[in-house]
């Protein structure tokens, strides 16, 4: 599948920010700027960015604890983001979510979530919801190789094909459920065999490549657009830092992390793609690292100085108000 | 004797139950930790620390598991309805609602479904309450919504030397005890004997001792109480200071006995006020102790809403030391 020149510019701004968002957060959080627990995607950029290629803003996606790059790549407001990481009320989530529950509903983003295969029956629900009104659209669940061991994953993946609902359900698979390796957590030798048995097919990819991503999502959603039920993606590709930020790592092997950063980089592995073919020149590509840098910049300043809540909004968007309490 | 935390205590007291009981062990996510990995399996020791240095000793008894929290819960169940003595973890106690019909509807209901004749001496531990910029879904107290179900018995240590006593005792206990660790209070350090020692369940702690307000406050609002009481005595209020412990079962007969005697009430707890301790234990003194009452109960409690994000909302949001005093002072005035 050829990609067209401007599209293939967009993608790599799209990892190159998800990337430098992930690098700079954690860098504030040891800076103190940033509370709570904050789980980082860097290294994964293109599994977010391969699949979202894919969607326009009627289709909707649905997150994980590990949300910010699915959340840039499907089109939220970097600068609101990082104002909600910082706790300002002028976030995306008016500083009540903050990392874990980065939404913006007006763009299809159901939400980042903190428990783990909570998105994947809600996706099902966003589904049902394309096929009852017959428009075309699709609904993607992200979640990580960890999910597939919890009940709401497996309801949800036999419903959504018992239903005929176009979900896609992709499930990144960084090798750690926090800190158990995947051959521990998954009983059987073979997960994608597991999930196809429920009835619907998957596409494999390794998640450093952005074309590989990019061709198995799009013979996923285009399966599940076109009427067939739901479909599955597998993007294989490690982290670069911990389950949460401060995670000691002691599952990591000698060199792992820098075999990943050295040799499984999307964002190289993209930049090699296009020596080979000259279809985006590097000094595009510089020029787009810049302009990345000077966003990400200028959204910490912003963050920095947007304005606090204050504690009369605690209560708001509850329904009910009884007041500040006691 | 000596000085250790929260943290540390509980780890001892499931080191000394595990050396004691064959049929104790461990389950639940990373409690061990490292498996399949290049790592050392071991080195975790649960996401909080305290199951450290278990698996170590007790391999065959420290089991991890996947993300699976109604299995966890599950298999804590039946591992216990055929005579074993587990302790399982779930992470957070927000993840109730991923297990909640494991808990609710299965091993709270054995003993009393089958007429008496099955023992479910499983505990399950959680890490528990707000306190950390954890958001909406890492941050709940939960122990107050698990209260109201018959069946299991709900624990909640406010400082290390109970938290070791009460979990000896919860796993000695025939009956399922969920015991809920308010994680704040997981650095908190008090004297902890070195050897084993139970706290009963439904045997309140009083403490502070006083005569003119009875403060009754829960899990991580007991320091906090504590603190907003040393601070009134030099304005001359003194006031007894109830740590219920157990509020399954509740300690009815320390708290009503106190407010016969000050007169004045005050509850404390970090959940929102619908259904919760406050209103509970207020409508027990309303009921009970009616008579005795010299002005209104108050009740000292998050609003009612999720658990915001942002520090400044969590901070507007939890109860802290000047809204208990203030709360103390009303029932003065």
């Amino acid at each position: 599948m050829s990609i067209p020149t401007q599209a293939l510019s967009n993608a790599y701004r799209l990892m190159k920010t998800i990337r430098e968002f992930e690098e700079r957060v954690n860098a504030e959080i040891m800076n103190g700027q940033i509370p709570g627990f904050t789980h980082l995607y860097t290294g994964q950029e293109a599994n977010a960015v391969g699949v979202c290629a894919h969607l326009d803003t009627g289709d909707t996606i649905i997150s994980t604890h590990r949300g910010h790059g699915h959340c840039i790549a499907k089109g939220a407001e970097v600068s609101g983001m990082m104002k909600e990481l910082f706790g300002s009320s002028e976030g995306l989530c008016k500083g009540k979510g903050g990392s874990m529950h980065v939404a913006d509903i007006d763009k299809g983003i159901l939400g980042a979530n903190g428990i783990v295969a909570g998105g994947p029956p809600i996706s099902v629900g966003s589904a049902l919801a394309a096929k009852i009104r017959k428009n075309g659209k699709v609904a993607v669940s992200f979640s990580g190789d960890g999910s597939v061991n919890q009940g709401t994953c497996f309801e949800a993946m036999n419903m959504a094909v018992v239903l005929q609902a176009p979900a896609v359900f992709v499930i990144e698979n960084n090798y750690y459920s926090e800190h158990t390796n995947i051959s521990y957590a998954v009983g059987c030798d073979d997960l994608k065999a597991r999930t196809e048995a429920f009835g619907f097919p998957v596409f494999v990819a390794d998640g450093a490549d952005f074309f590989a991503v990019h061709e198995a999502a799009g013979k996923a959603i285009a399966h599940a657009r076109a009427g067939n039920g739901p479909a599955g993606v597998f993007a294989e590709q490690g982290r670069y830092h911990g389950h949460f930020v401060g995670d000691p790592q002691h599952y990591r092997g000698e060199g792992e992390l820098d075999d990943l950063r050295e040799n499984h980089c999307c964002l190289k592995n993209f930049r090699a793609r296009m020596v080979e073919t000259g279809e985006v020149g590097n000094d595009v590509l510089d020029a787009i690292d810049a302009e990345v840098m000077a966003e990400i910049e200028q959204a910490v300043v912003d963050a920095k100085a947007a304005a606090r809540p204050t504690p009369e909004q605690v209560t708001q968007d509850v329904y009910i108000n009884y007041g500040a309490g006691a | 004797m000596s000085q250790k935390t929260m943290r540390d205590a509980i780890n001892e007291a499931l080191h000394q139950a595990m050396e004691q009981d064959e049929s104790v062990f461990v389950i639940g996510e990373d409690v061990a930790g490292c498996q399949g990995s290049a790592g050392e399996v071991g080195s975790v020791g649960g996401v909080f620390g305290v199951t450290t240095g278990i698996y170590n000793r007790w391999p065959d008894r420290c089991i991890d598991t996947p993300i699976s929290e109604s299995a966890i819960v599950g298999a804590a169940a039946g591992a216990a309805l055929v005579g074993m003595r587990p302790v399982a973890e779930i992470m957070f106690a927000d993840f109730i609602g991923v297990c909640m019909d494991q808990i609710v509807n299965q091993m709270a209901k054995f003993r009393y479904m089958f007429g008496g004749k099955s023992r479910c001496p499983a505990v399950i531990r959680f890490s528990a309450g707000g306190g950390f910029s954890a958001a909406g879904q890492h941050s709940q107290a939960m122990y107050q919504v698990m209260t109201s179900f018959p069946g299991i018995k709900v624990v909640v240590p406010s400082n290390a030397y109970d938290a070791k006593g009460l979990l000896l005792s919860a796993i000695a206990d025939d009956d399922p005890v969920l015991f809920f660790e308010p994680k704040v209070l997981y650095q908190e350090a008090c004297e902890v004997p070195d050897e084993m020692y139970t706290i009963p369940f439904g045997e309140a702690a009083f403490v502070r001792e006083g005569d003119d307000v009875t403060v009754v406050a829960f899990g991580q609002m007991v320091p906090k109480a504590a603190a907003a009481i040393d601070e009134l005595a030099a304005e001359g209020i003194s006031c007894d200071l109830i740590d219920p412990r157990t509020t399954s079962p509740l300690d009815e007969n320390a708290i009503l006995e106190s407010v016969e005697a000050t007169g004045r009430l005050v509850v404390v707890d970090e959940a929102p006020p619908r259904c919760g301790l406050t209103a509970d234990i207020a409508g027990l003194a309303a009921d009970r102790a009616f008579a005795s009452l010299k002005g209104p109960i108050k009740q000292v409690c998050a609003p009612h809403s999720p658990t915001p994000f942002s520090p400044e909302l969590e901070a507007a949001y939890l109860p802290d030391i000047p809204k208990i005093k203030a709360a103390i002072k009303a029932t003065m005035a």
